[in-house]
């Protein structure tokens, strides 16, 4: 009885080997590697095609196929520089949208992290009634289209709330800056972000936060010592994700930029050149190119990041 | 225009410092509060600023668009149900609203079967990650470039003497097809839309599905091969209902996004052309008509659309907060 059960569990490990290469063995079918492939290549390239464009002059883009650029291949920075730099007498150039995106995306991207965090902090951690409930709440609302604030939170960038003559939130006076956009985007960004965190400060060990406050550390003290420099990791892992909605977003750049070309991002004045006949295939495609720039390097360089925090915070509204 | 960079930069500048002061100094000073007072305190500054945000932000605005939907034009004059009536006896609407019935069911099936296609392809391949990356990164870039990249492949020349410069139009001409303004053709164009969106959303799915893949004990797949099941049925019988949970996940997530498409349609077509959906022309009505009545109504529609979701949603995150 006992020999019969060692041969057996020892048995088990070669038989697992062997069949496990089998299985390996199995799915990494060439056909499988070459279809793959195929896919990827397919998908690649409506992008590559742009990219190639982009840097052939403007007659050619206009009167031959971008495939037939490496039978006679003729290739100039001249649509990217003259896009980025020259600008026209009625638009800026590009580089000036490139500020204004790093303007609106950089406080966009910090200031729902820090809320979220601290509210994250008291919903794990507080013992209140009505937590339960709160924490739902939040949850809900991550997926409340954004289409539902906008009017509304125009109206009240462009002349404060008032209800019949009392004046609840006067007009600020802030439109036509990063502003409204800045406020926008936290607001929109705070239920998802709020509730990722929750879920990760929750799991800091009880009794490290039970040990803190014996030492006689506050609420505050807490967080800053301890709570906070735990939750670097899923905070940056977040911001990733933040960032890029932001870089990439239009529509509430569009809503709240208020028809200000000042303030504009990159993706309204895109959106606009697309709309407009005048500017030529040339601008709009290195234009394209530029702003993926941003993205792209951080896509590449941390992806393992990026791919998380989409994980995590696919649902948002 | 470019003169405003240099007070762009100080509001940037200010921006960032006033934000970063305001919570330096309440802890500098909330700390040495007594415990007492930190008690109260602590609801004040960690609470406090994101339910006050999102009071302002989302629920009140939220009560304002349902109050608004039911007003006129300029939301003075209550109408009572005339909006909800205009939008679904208006052709043009009728369209926008069938338009958004065919992308929320075409986006989500077939991102997430080639995306599904895409994670077993790739399950067990050398370089998996090359071939990943190149599918994923769709979804980095912005959807108005995504847009400007399809434009393009969807270019038409009008004039036959010359050459064909959009990829669709080439291929189609190559095999003696007659290219076409592909975009003005409807209801063609609502379809070459939607691949746009297939092929943005196709790497988000195949990102969730490879990961729950990999998550799949090798025993189990073992056991079925050892009992004979060939690759067809292992992948329908083991493989898809191991990862099933994460395929709902997927479709909710990709449903949710695709109801409120709007730079896609925004940047192909600006929503003529009968292409355009309930959140692209929502944005129509408010801010290109000025009509916040009807501009409302569309966006309560779109809400309506998503209750079923947010209600699912909230159950299985009550399911997940019980079992633990």
């Amino acid at each position: 009885m006992a020999d019969t059960l060692k041969t057996k569990s020892d048995s088990q490990p070669l038989l697992t080997q062997r069949s496990k290469r089998k299985v390996k063995d199995a799915f990494a079918s060439p056909f499988a590697s070459a279809l793959a492939i195929v896919i990827a290549v397919l998908w690649s390239i409506p992008t590559f095609g742009l990219l190639v464009s982009s840097f052939r002059p403007a007659e050619l883009i206009n009167t031959t196929g971008w495939w037939t650029a490496f039978a006679n291949p003729e290739f100039t920075f001249d649509n990217y520089t003259s896009v980025l730099i020259e600008g026209t007498s009625t638009v800026p150039p590009l580089w000036y949208y490139f500020f204004n995106s790093f303007a609106i995306t950089l406080p966009a991207a910090i200031f729902p992290l820090v809320l979220a965090t601290f509210a994250a902090y008291a919903l794990a951690w507080f013992d209140f009634k009505g937590r339960e409930f709160l924490f739902f709440a939040i949850f809900t609302l991550q997926v409340i289209p954004l289409q539902m604030s906008l009017i509304p939170l125009l109206q009240l960038f462009a002349r404060g709330v008032t209800i019949g003559d009392v004046t609840i939130i006067p007009d600020l006076g802030i439109t036509g800056t990063y502003i409204p956009i800045w406020i926008a985007h936290t607001i929109f960004a705070l239920p998802l972000a709020t509730f990722l965190l929750h879920n990760f400060l929750r799991q800091i060990p009880r009794e490290l936060v039970e040990a803190a406050r014996v030492d006689g550390a506050g609420w505050f003290t807490l967080f800053r010592r301890v709570v906070f420099p735990l939750s670097i990791p899923a905070i940056a892992s977040f911001a990733i994700f933040q960032f890029l909605w932001v870089w990439n977003d239009l529509l509430v750049g569009l809503t709240f930029g208020g028809g200000s070309q000042d303030i504009l991002p990159l993706t309204v004045r895109l959106a606009e050149m697309v709309g407009t006949r005048g500017s030529g295939l040339e601008a709009l495609m290195a234009g394209a190119f530029i702003s993926m720039i941003v993205p792209l390097i951080v896509f590449f360089a941390l992806q393992r990041y990026f791919v998380r925090g989409l994980l995590a915070g696919s649902v948002k509204g | 225009m470019i003169d405003s960079i240099g007070p762009n930069l100080v509001i940037l500048v200010v921006g960032l410092l006033v934000f970063a002061a305001v919570f330096f100094l309440i802890f500098l000073l909330a700390e040495r509060t007594s415990v007492k007072t930190q008690e109260v305190l602590r609801y004040a500054v960690f609470l406090g600023p994101a339910l006050l945000l999102l009071a302002i932000g989302l629920l009140y605005p939220a009560g304002r668009t349902i109050y608004l939907s039911f007003m006129n034009k300029s939301g003075q004059e209550f109408v009572g149900l005339e909006n909800y009536i205009w939008a679904f006896t208006t052709p043009e609407i009728q369209i926008v609203i069938r338009n958004t019935f065919i992308w929320v069911i075409v986006v989500p099936v077939f991102a997430t079967i080639f995306g599904l296609a895409m994670a077993y392809l790739t399950d067990r391949m050398k370089f998996a990650s090359v071939v990943k990356s190149l599918v994923f990164l769709p979804m980095a870039i912005s959807m108005v470039g995504a847009s400007i990249i399809w434009r393009f492949v969807y270019t038409f020349q009008p004039d036959e003497e010359k050459a064909e410069i959009g990829l669709l139009s080439a291929i189609v001409e190559a095999f003696g097809g007659e290219p076409n303004n592909w975009l003005l053709d409807a209801p063609l164009n609502t379809f070459l839309l939607i691949a746009v969106m297939v092929w943005i959303q196709t790497g988000f799915s195949m990102v969730v599905l490879s990961a729950a893949m990999k998550a799949i004990p090798d025993d189990i797949q073992e056991a079925a091969m050892l009992d004979g099941a060939g690759q067809l049925k292992r992948f329908f019988q083991v493989t898809i209902p191991m990862i099933r949970a994460s395929i709902v996940v997927v479709i909710t997530t990709t449903l949710i996004g695709t109801l409120k498409v709007f730079d896609i349609v925004r940047t192909m077509t600006g929503g003529n052309f009968s292409t355009s959906v309930v959140a692209n022309e929502m944005y129509t009505q408010a801010f290109r008509q000025l009509n916040y009545g009807t501009g409302s109504t569309l966006a309560v529609l779109l809400l309506i659309a998503i209750i079923p979701l947010i209600w699912y949603n909230i159950r299985q995150l009550r399911l997940e907060r019980t079992e633990r």
